[in-house]
């Protein structure tokens, strides 16, 4: 699958940004590091960072306020959830589905690991 | 911007010529990567567009200006950190105020912040220094020169391990949109993020002139997708990941991160092309 392969770079690190936004690293209203400083961080061309950026405000979780810098919008942690949740809807499942198809796995399988898992989480937070 | 015009370049008048027929374009805000196996030209071309040599044949442009002509204009504008160099017995603040007035934009404050990022004193002694910090000492006064145009020869050749990220840390830092950056390398993994164009030499002409951008769109590069057409396979060869390769990208594959190995191999393979 190319899902294994390494995304270009500019999504990469657009990626990160957004784990820092899940994280709480970012708040909302907050500003993030400038292109130079992202640059600079990820030790890659200021383009690079540039194209980072500009596909995070197309999907509207960082705003620019020209002059002052980049910020996060308002909802954008809701915004990454939903996007990723898509993602893993889209590609994480059905390539979950085809390998369980190719081991000759039921979904009851999946279903008895997963209750298993929840005994384990219980049994933690006891 | 260079531009570099029908140039013919040889060293021996009985071998066979560096340079022929060769053009292309820099253009600013651009960070060039010049790769090219041994004796394919890199060092040279750097020479020929610094002035250093002239063409035999068609000119190379400067903003302009004729480089033959090495014009102050054009030479304040342009500097070169070679794969070797000898530099002065003095103290480095010295060698800083000797040199620094030939360049307008000089800043203090770039120097500074290099050269704490290489975690090299200003007051250091040139004559002290190891060949590593020599190079790390060069290419901080290179970058506070503010020049248009920086040539680089194998900047990262006798950097430790550490110094290779301070290295492209430095660089992107201090990368601008009036800048034109170009790094003469056979260590493909240590400018691979940094670099946004890719030009290859081979047989004294311009085998591959594309940038990243392009690259990206337009070929896939890693595993190669189980479901791909064998004619949309360009290069592949096999390692401990399985069949990997570089492929026509289609409109629904995922953007992948450019392998400058593979894509070296496949280019001098004549097997992608600009």
């Amino acid at each position: 699958m190319v899902y294994q392969n390494e995304k270009a770079i500019y999504i990469r690190i657009a990626e990160r940004i957004c784990d820092d936004i899940l994280s709480g690293h970012y708040a909302e209203g907050s500003r993030v590091p400038s292109v130079r400083e992202i640059a600079a961080a990820y030790e890659v061309n200021p383009n690079t960072a540039m194209r980072a950026v500009e596909i995070l405000q197309r999907d509207e979780v960082v705003y620019q306020q020209r002059g002052i810098g980049v910020f996060v919008a308002e909802g954008a942690r809701r915004k990454i959830l939903a996007a990723r949740k898509e993602d893993f809807l889209r590609h994480d499942i059905p390539e979950f589905l085809r390998r369980l198809q190719l081991l000759g796995m039921g979904i009851e399988e999946v279903v008895r690991a997963w209750e298993q898992n929840q005994e384990v989480n219980k049994d933690l937070k006891k | 911007m260079i531009e570099i015009q029908d140039v013919r370049f040889g060293y021996d008048r009985k071998k066979a010529k560096v340079f022929d027929h060769f053009s292309l374009q820099l253009e600013p805000n651009c960070i060039y990567g010049l790769l090219g196996q041994n004796g394919t030209g890199k060092s040279t071309l750097l020479y020929l567009l610094t002035g250093v040599l002239f063409p035999e044949q068609g000119h190379i442009l400067v903003e302009g200006m004729d480089t033959r002509k090495r014009k102050v204009e054009m030479l304040s504008q342009m500097y070169i950190v070679p794969e070797t160099f000898e530099l002065p017995k003095m103290r480095f603040m010295e060698y800083v105020k000797t040199y620094s007035p030939f360049y307008e934009a000089f800043s203090m404050k770039v120097l500074e912040e290099c050269m704490k990022e290489f975690q090299l004193p200003l007051t250091c002694n040139i004559q002290d220094l190891s060949m590593g910090e020599k190079k790390k000492v060069m290419m901080s006064f290179a970058l506070a020169t503010g020049t248009r145009y920086l040539l680089m020869d194998e900047p990262t050749n006798g950097l430790d391990v550490p110094s290779k990220r301070q290295f492209r840390k430095v660089i992107a830092s201090n990368m601008t949109d009036e800048r034109t950056i170009v790094i003469a390398t056979h260590q493909l993994h240590d400018v691979e993020q940094l670099i946004d164009h890719v030009l290859i030499l081979k047989d004294s002409q311009l085998l591959l002139n594309q940038s990243i951008a392009e690259l990206t769109d337009r070929y896939g590069f890693g595993l190669l997708p189980e479901d791909i057409a064998a004619d949309d396979i360009l290069y592949s060869e096999r390692n401990v990941q399985g069949d990997v390769g570089i492929w026509l990208r289609r409109p629904d594959d995922q953007e992948t991160t450019v392998e400058l190995e593979m894509l070296f191999n496949a280019a001098v393979q004549g097997k992608v092309r600009s």
